[in-house]
C-alpha cells in the first residue's frame, strides 16, 4: 500500500512536472503551426515570465491573482513586440537561420535578466506554498503540485473556447493553415502572428507562474525550454494535445528514471525520450507525414 | 572587375582560378609561418585558438554550409575527439597515431549519429542532434572513471618521431598543419562528385535523388567526415587548453561552433575562417575594452554571451550571409568604384517559404 | 512482341492514397525511340504515373518494365543509372549552385571513383572530372546555354531555368527521358522552341520520350503517340489525331463527365 502511494505521489509529481513541459510545448507548437519558426528562447520567455511575476508580486507586494494577471500580460506585450521588432523581419530566410536567431535572443534574454534582476535564485510565496491536499485514503499531494495540474487544465479549456469558438481564434487557425489564403480573406496575417506570439509568450508566463511554488526563479531555468523540446517532438510538433501528453510523458518518464535507475539517469531520460522518438517514431504521437508534390 | 579567360576545362580545377590568388594564399602562408618569430606568446596562443575552432568550423560547414544537414551537437564531437587523442596518448600511443586515431573514432560516432538520423531533415535534425550533444555532454561530465572526473584530464604533451610539440609555439604549428590539410580535403570535396552530392542534397532531395544520389549514402558521408574533422580539431583542443574539463562539452560551446559558421557566411569556407576569427577574438575584444566602457557596461557578468547573441541576432537579420558576404560585397564595390550600382548591394524582398516538405 | 515494341511497359499500374485511387489499372507500352504523350485533365494522375516511374512513389498494383528489365521496386537513386531521366513539373534545379554545377550533379550517375581518391583528388579524379566536364559542355552547346555557365540558377529567368533542366537530364545521357509538363510556364515561342528541342532529342540523339503535357499544340507537333488518362483509367490511346477526336476524350475535357478526382493525388 505504502509503495503504492508512494508511486502514485511519483506520478503526480511526474504529471505536475509534466504540465509544466507541456505548456511551454505548447507555447513551441502554436508558433510553429503559425508561422514555421522555431523558438528555441521559448524557456527565456518563461523565464522572464517568472521574473515579471516576482516583480510584482515578491517586490512590489501585490495579490498574486493580481500579479498573476500582470505577469502574463507583460509577458505576452513582450512576445507581440518581440515578433514585430525582430522575428517578423526574418521571415523567408531558412528555417534554420531562425533557430540560430533564436538562440542568439535567448543568450541576450538571459544576460538581460541577470543584469536587471540579479543571479540569485529568488522566489516569492503563493497560496499554494507548502500546502497540501488530503484525498483520503492515505493520499495526500502537496498543493503546488496539483494547483499545476488544475492551472493547466483550465488554461487548455480557455485555449480550446479561444480557437475554436472567437472570431479571432478561427483567423489565427487560418492563418496557420494557409497563409496566403489568409490573407485574401481579408485577416491581417502579420499582427495575427504577432498575437500568436503573445499568446505563445502568455502561455509561457502562466508555465513559469504556476512552477514557482515548486522552483526557484533564476536566469537559467530557461534550459527547461529543451525538455519542454522532447515534449514538442514527442506528441509530433505540430499538434497541441500532442505537446501536453507528450510533456506529461517526458515528466512521468523522467520521475521514475530518476527513482529506479542509475544517478544521473534523470538528467538524460529527456534527452534520451527526444532521441528515441526521433528514430523510431519521427512524426511522433500526433503527427501527421505530409509528402512533397513533385 | 578583371575578367578571367580560360582557355581548358583542366584550369576550372586548379584550387586557385588564378596566378594572383596563388601569390596572395602563398603570401599568407608566409606570414603565418613567421608570425612565432615576431610576436608574442600571447598572440600566439590566441592564434592557435583560431585555428583551432576553424578546424572545427571547416568541419561543420562542409554539413551546414554545403550539405544543408544541421547539427547542433558537434561539441560531442568536439569532446570525442579530444578525449580520444588525450586517453590515448596517457596510455602511451604516439601522437602520430592517437591524431588520426581520434579523427576515424569521431567520424565512426558520425556515422552512428548519423545514420537514424537520415530520414530526418531541418528541424528535426537540429532537435535530434542537441538531444545527442546533450547526452555525450552529460555522459562525459558523469563518467568518471573515463575522463578523470572533477579534476579533469590533462594532456600530455604530442611529439613527433622524437620533436616534441611543445608551448604555444608548438600548438599553433600543428594546428595550422592540421587546417591546411583539413582545408585542402575539403576543397578537393568540393570539386569533386562527392561535394556536388552534397549540395544537391541541400538544395533538392528528391532531385538529387533523381540524379543517381544515394540520399543515405552520402549524408551518411557528410556527417562521418564532418565529425571526423571536428574530432581532429577536438584533439588540437586538447593540446590548446592543456588540459579537458569535463563539463567543457556542453551546449554552450555546440552553439558557439554553428555561430562560427553562421556569423561567417553559410557555403564558403572563407566563412569558417572569418567566423572562427570572430569567435576566438570576441572574449578578447571584450576583456580588453571592459575598463573603457561607460556605466560599468564592461563589468556586467552576461556581458560576453549577450555580445554574442547579439551579433548572432544582428548578424541573421541584417546580414544573412555572414562576414564573407560582407566581405565579397566590399569587393565588389572596390572592384567597381566608381561604377558600382546601388542596387546590386540591396537585397531582394523575401517570402515565407514552408519547409514542412522538402 | 518485340523488344523494340515493349521498349518500356507498364502493366496493371495502380496507386492508391488512402481512399483515393489516382491510377488504377493502367497498361502501355512505349516503342523505342517515339515521343509517347501522356495528357489528361488536372487530377487525372498523369505526375503519378511518373512519380512511380522514378520510384519516389511505389506502386499499390501492377509492374514497370524497362529495357527487359523489372524496375517496379528498384531503390529510387539506380533509375539514373539505368538510363532514366526525368524533369519535374515545377522545377526542382539546385538552386544555389551555377549552371554548370547542375549539370554536373547530372553527370553523376556515370561517376564512379571512390569516395577516398576524392578525397585527394588524384589523377583518375581530375581526368574523370574533365570527362565529365566535356560531356556537360556538348550539352551546353546542344541548348545553346553558353551565356549562362557560371550564374546561379537562382538569378536565371524561369524559361531558362526549363531549359536547364532538361540538359540536366540530358547529361544522365539517358535513354528514356521523362518530361513533366515540359511548357509550363513558358510562353508561345518558348513552347515553340521547347518542340523543336524534344524533336531534336528524339532524332539527333535517339532518345526515347515519355511526355505528360496539357498544350495540345506541342502535344500533335511532337507525339508518335498518344495515351489520355482520366481519373487514373485510360480513356484512350492512338496517334494524336486519333486520340483528340475520340469522343470520350472530349467529353472528359469539355464535360458531361463527372468531376475529375481529387487533386491530391497529381
Amino acid at each position: 500500500m505504502d509503495e503504492l502511494v508512494r508511486l502514485l505521489q511519483l506520478a503526480i509529481n511526474g504529471t505536475a512536472a509534466g504540465c509544466i513541459y507541456g505548456l511551454v510545448a505548447l507555447g513551441f507548437v502554436l508558433i510553429y503551426k503559425a508561422t514555421e519558426m522555431v523558438n528555441f528562447a521559448q524557456g527565456e520567455l518563461m523565464m522572464l515570465g517568472a521574473f515579471f511575476a516576482y516583480t510584482f508580486i515578491g517586490m512590489w507586494g501585490l495579490n498574486y491573482w493580481a500579479g498573476f494577471a500582470l505577469a502574463i500580460a507583460a509577458t505576452a506585450a513582450f512576445g507581440y513586440a518581440l515578433d514585430a521588432v525582430v522575428l517578423r523581419r526574418v521571415i523567408g530566410q531558412p528555417q534554420f537561420a531562425v533557430v540560430m536567431l533564436t538562440l542568439g535572443l535567448a543568450f541576450i534574454f538571459r544576460a538581460v535578466a541577470g543584469a536587471v534582476w540579479g543571479y540569485d535564485s529568488v522566489g516569492f510565496l503563493t497560496p499554494f506554498t507548502n500546502k497540501v491536499a488530503d484525498f483520503g485514503g492515505g493520499v495526500i499531494l502537496g498543493q503546488d503540485n496539483v494547483s499545476i495540474i488544475v492551472g493547466t487544465v483550465i488554461l487548455c479549456a480557455v485555449l480550446y473556447v479561444f480557437f475554436s469558438r472567437t472570431p479571432l481564434g478561427i483567423a489565427m487557425q487560418a492563418s496557420s493553415q494557409n497563409q496566403l489564403a489568409a490573407y485574401y480573406m481579408g485577416i491581417p496575417v502579420r499582427t495575427v502572428f504577432s498575437l500568436i506570439w503573445a499568446i505563445s509568450a502568455g502561455v509561457s508566463a502562466v508555465a513559469a507562474v504556476l512552477l514557482v511554488p515548486v522552483s526557484m526563479i533564476d536566469v537559467n531555468m530557461g534550459i527547461l525550454g529543451f525538455k519542454a523540446f522532447a515534449a514538442a517532438v514527442l506528441g509530433g510538433f505540430g499538434s497541441i494535445p500532442g505537446a501536453l501528453v507528450g510533456g506529461i510523458i517526458v515528466g512521468i518518464t523522467e520521475q521514475f528514471a530518476g527513482r529506479f535507475l542509475p544517478a544521473g539517469s534523470m538528467e538524460l531520460t529527456s534527452n534520451i525520450v527526444l532521441l528515441g522518438v526521433l528514430i523510431v517514431w519521427p512524426q511522433g504521437l500526433f503527427g501527421q507525414v505530409i509528402r512533397k508534390r513533385v | 572587375m578583371r575578367a578571367m579567360f580560360r582557355t581548358s576545362y583542366a584550369q576550372d580545377l586548379l584550387l586557385a582560378r588564378s596566378p594572383a590568388a596563388w601569390g596572395w594564399y602563398g603570401l599568407l602562408m608566409l606570414v603565418l609561418l613567421a608570425i612565432p618569430h615576431v610576436l608574442g606568446e600571447f598572440y600566439v596562443g590566441e592564434m592557435a585558438g583560431v585555428f583551432v575552432f576553424a578546424i572545427a568550423g571547416v568541419g561543420l560547414m562542409l554539413l551546414i554550409g554545403y550539405t544543408g544537414l544541421v547539427s547542433l551537437g558537434h561539441a560531442a564531437f568536439l569532446g570525442i575527439g579530444a578525449y580520444t587523442n588525450a586517453i590515448l596518448l596517457t596510455k602511451g600511443v604516439p601522437f602520430i597515431f592517437s591524431l588520426p586515431a581520434a579523427g576515424l573514432l569521431t567520424a565512426l560516432f558520425g556515422v552512428l549519429i548519423g545514420i537514424p538520423t537520415l530520414r530526418m531533415s531541418g528541424l528535426y535534425l537540429a532537435i535530434a542532434t542537441l538531444a545527442f550533444g546533450s547526452i555525450v555532454g552529460i555522459v562525459l561530465e558523469k563518467w568518471h572513471g573515463l575522463t578523470g572526473g572533477f579534476d579533469g584530464l590533462a594532456v600530455p604533451t604530442p611529439a613527433i618521431f622524437g620533436y616534441v610539440i611543445e608551448g604555444r609555439t608548438g600548438v599553433y604549428y600543428l594546428s595550422l598543419a592540421i587546417l591546411v590539410a583539413v582545408l585542402l580535403v575539403a576543397m578537393n570535396i568540393l570539386r569533386s562528385p562527392l561535394g556536388r552530392a552534397m549540395v544537391a542534397i541541400r538544395d533538392s532531395e528528391i532531385s538529387a535523388q533523381s540524379m543517381g544520389i544515394h540520399l543515405a549514402f552520402y549524408k551518411t558521408v557528410a556527417f562521418a567526415i564532418s565529425a571526423g574533422i571536428t574530432g581532429l580539431a577536438g584533439a588540437a583542443y586538447g593540446h590548446y587548453t592543456n588540459y579537458l574539463a569535463p563539463d567543457g562539452f556542453g551546449i554552450l560551446l555546440s552553439i558557439q561552433l554553428v555561430t562560427i559558421v553562421f556569423i561567417g557566411g553559410l557555403g564558403s569556407l572563407h566563412g569558417a575562417i572569418f567566423g572562427a576569427i570572430f569567435i576566438s577574438m570576441l572574449p578578447q575584444a571584450i576583456a580588453l575594452s571592459r575598463d573603457s566602457l561607460p556605466f560599468g557596461i564592461g563589468r556586467l557578468p552576461g556581458l560576453e554571451p549577450s555580445l554574442f547573441g547579439i551579433i548572432l541576432v544582428l548578424v541573421i537579420m541584417f546580414e544573412p550571409a555572414g562576414i564573407n558576404g560582407r566581405w565579397l560585397k566590399a569587393k565588389r564595390w572596390f572592384g567597381e568604384f566608381p561604377l558600382h550600382r546601388r542596387a546590386a548591394f540591396r537585397r531582394q524582398k523575401s517570402y515565407a517559404k514552408s519547409e514542412r516538405l522538402r | 512482341m518485340s523488344q523494340d515494341d515493349s521498349y518500356f511497359a507498364a502493366r496493371d499500374l495502380s496507386m492508391r492514397f488512402g481512399g483515393i485511387r489516382a491510377v488504377e489499372g493502367v497498361t502501355f507500352d512505349v516503342r523505342k525511340g517515339e515521343v509517347f504523350s501522356i495528357i489528361g485533365p488536372n487530377g487525372a494522375g498523369k505526375t503519378t504515373i511518373f512519380n512511380m516511374i522514378s520510384r519516389i512513389y511505389t506502386p499499390s498494383g501492377g509492374s514497370l518494365h524497362f529495357a527487359g528489365q523489372d524496375i517496379t521496386r528498384i531503390a529510387p537513386h539506380r533509375i539514373a543509372g539505368l538510363g532514366i531521366a526525368r524533369t519535374f513539373q515545377n522545377i526542382e534545379l539546385f538552386s544555389h549552385a551555377t549552371l554548370l554545377q547542375n549539370l554536373l550533379i547530372g553527370r553523376h550517375a556515370h561517376s564512379h571513383v571512390p569516395i577516398l581518391s576524392q578525397l585527394a583528388f588524384l589523377p583518375s579524379v581530375r581526368q574523370a572530372e574533365i570527362d565529365h566536364r566535356r560531356k556537360a559542355e556538348e550539352v551546353i552547346e546542344f541548348l545553346g546555354l553558353q551565356r549562362y555557365r557560371d550564374q546561379l540558377i537562382a538569378n536565371l529567368p524561369y524559361g531558362v531555368r526549363k531549359v536547364v533542366e532538361l540538359g540536366r537530364a540530358l547529361c544522365i545521357e539517358p535513354k528514356l527521358l521523362l518530361l513533366d509538363e515540359p511548357s509550363s510556364g513558358l510562353n508561345v515561342e518558348e513552347t515553340e522552341e521547347m518542340g523543336f528541342w524534344i524533336q531534336d532529342i528524339q532524332k539527333d540523339l535517339g532518345i526515347t520520350i515519355i511526355m505528360v503535357e496539357h498544350d495540345m499544340k506541342l502535344v500533335s507537333a511532337v507525339s508518335n503517340r498518344v495515351l489520355a488518362l482520366n481519373q487514373g483509367r485510360i480513356l484512350s490511346m492512338g496517334t494524336s489525331a486519333q486520340v483528340q477526336s475520340d469522343p470520350e476524350v472530349i467529353r472528359a475535357y469539355i464535360g458531361g463527365a463527372p468531376e475529375p478526382a481529387k487533386e491530391a493525388a497529381e
